[in-house]
């Protein structure tokens, strides 16, 4: 095996096989390709069961699907838009950019992260493979209970969903604890807290808000899974036990999860809008202390999902409030993020584009959410279209919206090709054309009294039209997407070469080679300000001249840097965990043989670096 | 600049900007995280408490000088963990290795009194899984507390291995420590559930 060769950099490639190299990577910048594109594809999957749903409701009285297929897919296009797409989207953004902007030359665990991968590819693959055998996952995304009890949902499509996601969640949290100790601990000299990107900030408070929510679903699942398995009673109304818990349980995760979703996108912006305005970010400690202020609050508004359960008027007021406070800092941030664009010398390229895009999408987004955070009238909208339309806004308009932005901002430090711009503009018009086509007559609908989830409605109600404008925007959208995967085609074919700093950029990142060398930094550079990038090549605008060019890199100074071995034990460890999950629903020597690998992997995982081999390390 | 590159390439990999090791940090947040998973499995016992509909009470089946004697055991094991680290770092291995060991036997016998505890519970006072909601949710979150403690000696064991076959010394120190963190953490959620569930009327 290659394994120790690769302590020097450059010389794996050549004599390993490629798929080999990719399965057993170690590299953050590797792992972020392939947490990327497969979010992409899910991201498409996910995309098709919203069409086919679109079609069906396009006219009343549709028989495009039936009403089961239907809760198939509504409840798999969500977790998979959740679970599958945005969150791993945002991780491929976590894994290739952090590294990147805080000047470390890998993440804290590199072989931790290569498991976090594999386990959630793995668990999305298993999630999947429900559509193949039949019976996909058919309770909402939110399963709540007790329609999720082997007495009401027999088959083992439940046990798909509750099993999938807690494989999802290990691999989320796993990643969490590495992200967050990279980025505590691994910070170029000289980059304080205050001076690490507003993207950086925003991710550490999304890994923080991963691994303190993620218990909670982990515990829901948990009983969820006594319950179908083991005979307990939690769920069971008639031995007094409360479908409550689970709602109580779900949403501690779910609505810190919203932040988990959206956050990462707000970093994106806070970081695309400096440099396309080509002036620092507004007040950027109050749009830092605002991302933690959204972390904290995040943890006690989770009852506003449940105000049609009558928790009484003191948890009804109490989580109203707490509601209405976590705008006050969403608030803050818009303002910031306009305030960064007034006086700019602004560039009008694809990645602002889609910025402005999140920056006013979200705002409606977050608008509605004002409006549903009064009890009063949270019971009229809820379980309408009219919160179906909210929470696009807010993770269509705003997740997406910000992710793509991202996508067009970073691909030249991915790839070294810039995206085309004409095909970009035409994305991102065709995708803010769509999206609102799509979903603004949503919350008429709502608000007329369309149900969420019905799979067809009677023709003499009064929601044909919109339904009918709703389904053509949907289609739009699909060709947004279309137009994106043929820019990204293109590009690769002959798309326009680009040095390291295409955008004129502030940050780190943009100082090494695009794509960067598997060591990123030749050098690990010291850090002045946030922009530091920037003021080494112009100053700081206060008669600090910019700095000095340091001297080329020497081959020595290269070779002397030592990179992690890559290792198989990941890609087999997170089949262990597969094998024993997924046992519970086969036999019991099933469970037994994936705990018994899965131990055997975790003892040869850490044990595999215990002594370093003669003549390398410290 | 250069001076940084080769301090940098020079100086424990392992070693951050907060001055904590990346492991122990990594621990450190993944107790963190563990909290919360022991928070809402007790809160889920705290909730139905009392609500059973039938089935044995917890005053009816808790033996509770048997569970004070495995407290006992738990908080005896903190002891043995700290010693045995004191011991690496003194470089007096084969102390620490025993130490170890005592440690992982009193987990071990901390484990044992539960699987007798939950044996009884299901044999002689008819207490299930599926008994009633205390059954349910009695079995879980102690039944977890005992998965946590059975990792734990796992653990210690495959340290106490190493020690015999010379594989661990005082360099080993912060691996050591990483798992007395772990030990020590699970060794207080024992006295919270201790306390909530069987102290607390």
């Amino acid at each position: 095996m290659a394994t120790h060769a690769a302590f020097m950099p450059g010389a794996e490639t050549e004599r390993q096989n490629v798929l080999w190299s990719w399965l057993t990577t170690v590299d953050h910048k590797r792992i972020g390709i392939l947490y990327g594109s497969s979010a992409f594809i899910f991201f498409l999957v996910g995309g098709i069961e919203a069409l086919i749903m679109r079609v069906q409701l396009a006219r009343p009285d549709n028989t495009v699907v039936g009403a089961q297929t239907f809760n198939e897919l509504f409840t798999m296009h969500g977790t998979t838009m959740v679970f599958l797409a945005i969150m791993p989207m945002s991780a491929a953004f976590f894994n290739y950019m952090i590294p990147l902007m805080i000047g470390a030359r890998d993440v804290a665990f590199p072989r931790l992260n290569a498991l976090s991968y594999w386990i959630f590819i793995l668990g999305a693959l298993f999630l999947n493979a429900s559509w193949l055998l039949g019976v996909a996952p058919d309770g909402g995304w939110f399963g709540y209970a007790n329609l999720s009890s082997a007495q009401f949902s027999p088959t083992h499509s439940i046990d798909f969903w509750m099993l999938g996601l807690q494989i999802l969640g290990i691999s989320s949290m796993l990643a969490g604890f590495n992200f967050i100790v990279t980025i505590l601990n691994m910070r170029a000299p000289g980059m304080t807290l205050m001076r690490m990107p507003v993207f950086i900030w925003m991710s550490l408070v999304t890994q923080f808000l991963l691994v303190l929510a993620f218990p909670a679903i982990t515990v829901a699942l948990i009983l969820l899974m006594f319950d179908r398995f083991f005979g307990t009673l939690f769920y069971v109304p008639a031995a007094g036990g409360d479908p409550l818990l689970w709602q109580h349980l779900f949403w501690i995760f779910g609505h810190p999860e919203v932040y988990i979703l959206i956050l990462p996108a707000m970093g994106i912006v806070s970081e695309v809008l400096p440099t396309f305005a080509r002036k620092p970010l507004f007040g950027a400690p109050v749009v830092i202390y605002s991302g933690i202020m959204i972390g904290f609050f995040g943890f006690g508004v989770w009852s506003h999902h449940m105000f049609s359960v009558g928790l009484g008027p003191v948890a009804d007021s109490a989580f109203s409030i707490s509601t209405m406070l976590i705008a006050v800092p969403t608030g803050v941030k818009i303002l910031n993020w306009i305030s960064t664009l007034w006086g700019g010398t602004i560039r009008f390229r694809t990645p602002l584009y889609f910025s402005l895009g999140f920056i006013a999408m979200f705002t409606m987004g977050g608008l509605s959410g004002v409006m549903h955070a009064a009890p009063p009238v949270d019971l009229q909208q809820t379980d309408t279209y009219f919160v179906v339309a909210h929470f696009h806004y807010v993770l269509f308009g705003g997740s997406i919206f910000g992710l793509f932005s991202g996508a067009y901002y970073w691909w030249p430090k991915i790839t070294g090709r810039l995206l085309d711009e004409r095909l970009g503009n035409l994305h991102f018009w065709l995708m803010l054309i769509g999206f609102n086509v799509t979903f603004f007559p949503q919350h008429f609908l709502g608000l007329i009294g369309m149900p969420r989830r019905i799979y067809t409605y009677a023709p003499d109600l009064g929601w044909n039209f919109w339904n009918l404008v709703s389904t053509i925007g949907a289609f739009i959208i699909a060709l947004a997407f279309l137009v994106f995967i043929l820019n990204v085609i293109k590009t690769a074919r002959a798309g326009q070469v680009t040095g390291p700093d295409p955008w004129d950029g502030r940050t780190l990142e943009w100082s090494i080679p695009s794509p960067p060398p598997v060591y990123n930094f030749a050098r690990v550079p010291t850090v002045h300000d946030r922009d530091d990038f920037w003021l080494e090549k112009y100053g700081d605008g206060h008669g600090a001249a910019p700095r000095a060019r340091p001297a080329p890199v020497t081959a020595a100074e290269i070779a002397a840097i030592h990179m992690p071995a890559t290792s198989y034990w990941p890609i087999v460890l997170a089949l262990g965990m597969l094998l024993m999950l997924s046992g519970l629903m086969v036999s019991t020597y099933q469970i037994i043989a994936g705990g018994l690998l899965t131990l055997f992997c975790m003892y040869r995982f850490a044990m595999e670096h215990h002594r370093p081999p003669a003549g390398h390390g410290p | 600049m250069s001076e940084h590159a080769t301090t940098h390439a020079a100086h424990d990999p392992n070693l951050g900007n907060t001055g904590l090791d990346h492991r122990k940090m990594g621990m450190w947040i993944f107790l963190g995280s563990d909290c919360m998973f022991f928070g809402s499995l007790i809160g889920t016992y705290l909730a139905y408490k009392g609500k059973s509909l039938s089935g044995p009470t917890p005053y009816d089946v808790f033996n509770i000088p048997l569970t004070s004697y495995s407290a006992a055991l738990l908080l005896a094991s903190s002891l043995t963990m700290v010693l045995a680290l004191a011991g690496l770092q003194q470089h007096r291995i084969k102390a620490a290795a025993g130490w170890l060991l005592a440690t992982a036997i009193l987990g071990l016998h901390f484990v044992l009194n539960q699987v007798y505890e939950f044996a009884s519970f299901a044999l002689h006072e008819g207490l299930t899984l599926s008994t009633s909601l205390f059954g349910s949710s009695f079995f879980v979150l102690t039944g977890f507390h005992g998965a946590h403690v059975t990792g734990g000696v796992l653990w210690l064991l495959i340290l106490v291995s190493l020690a015999w076959r010379g594989k661990l010394d005082a360099r080993d120190y912060t691996k050591v420590e990483i798992a007395g963190l772990y030990w020590h953490f699970v060794d207080i959620v024992w006295i919270a559930i201790f306390t909530v569930i069987y102290l607390i009327p």
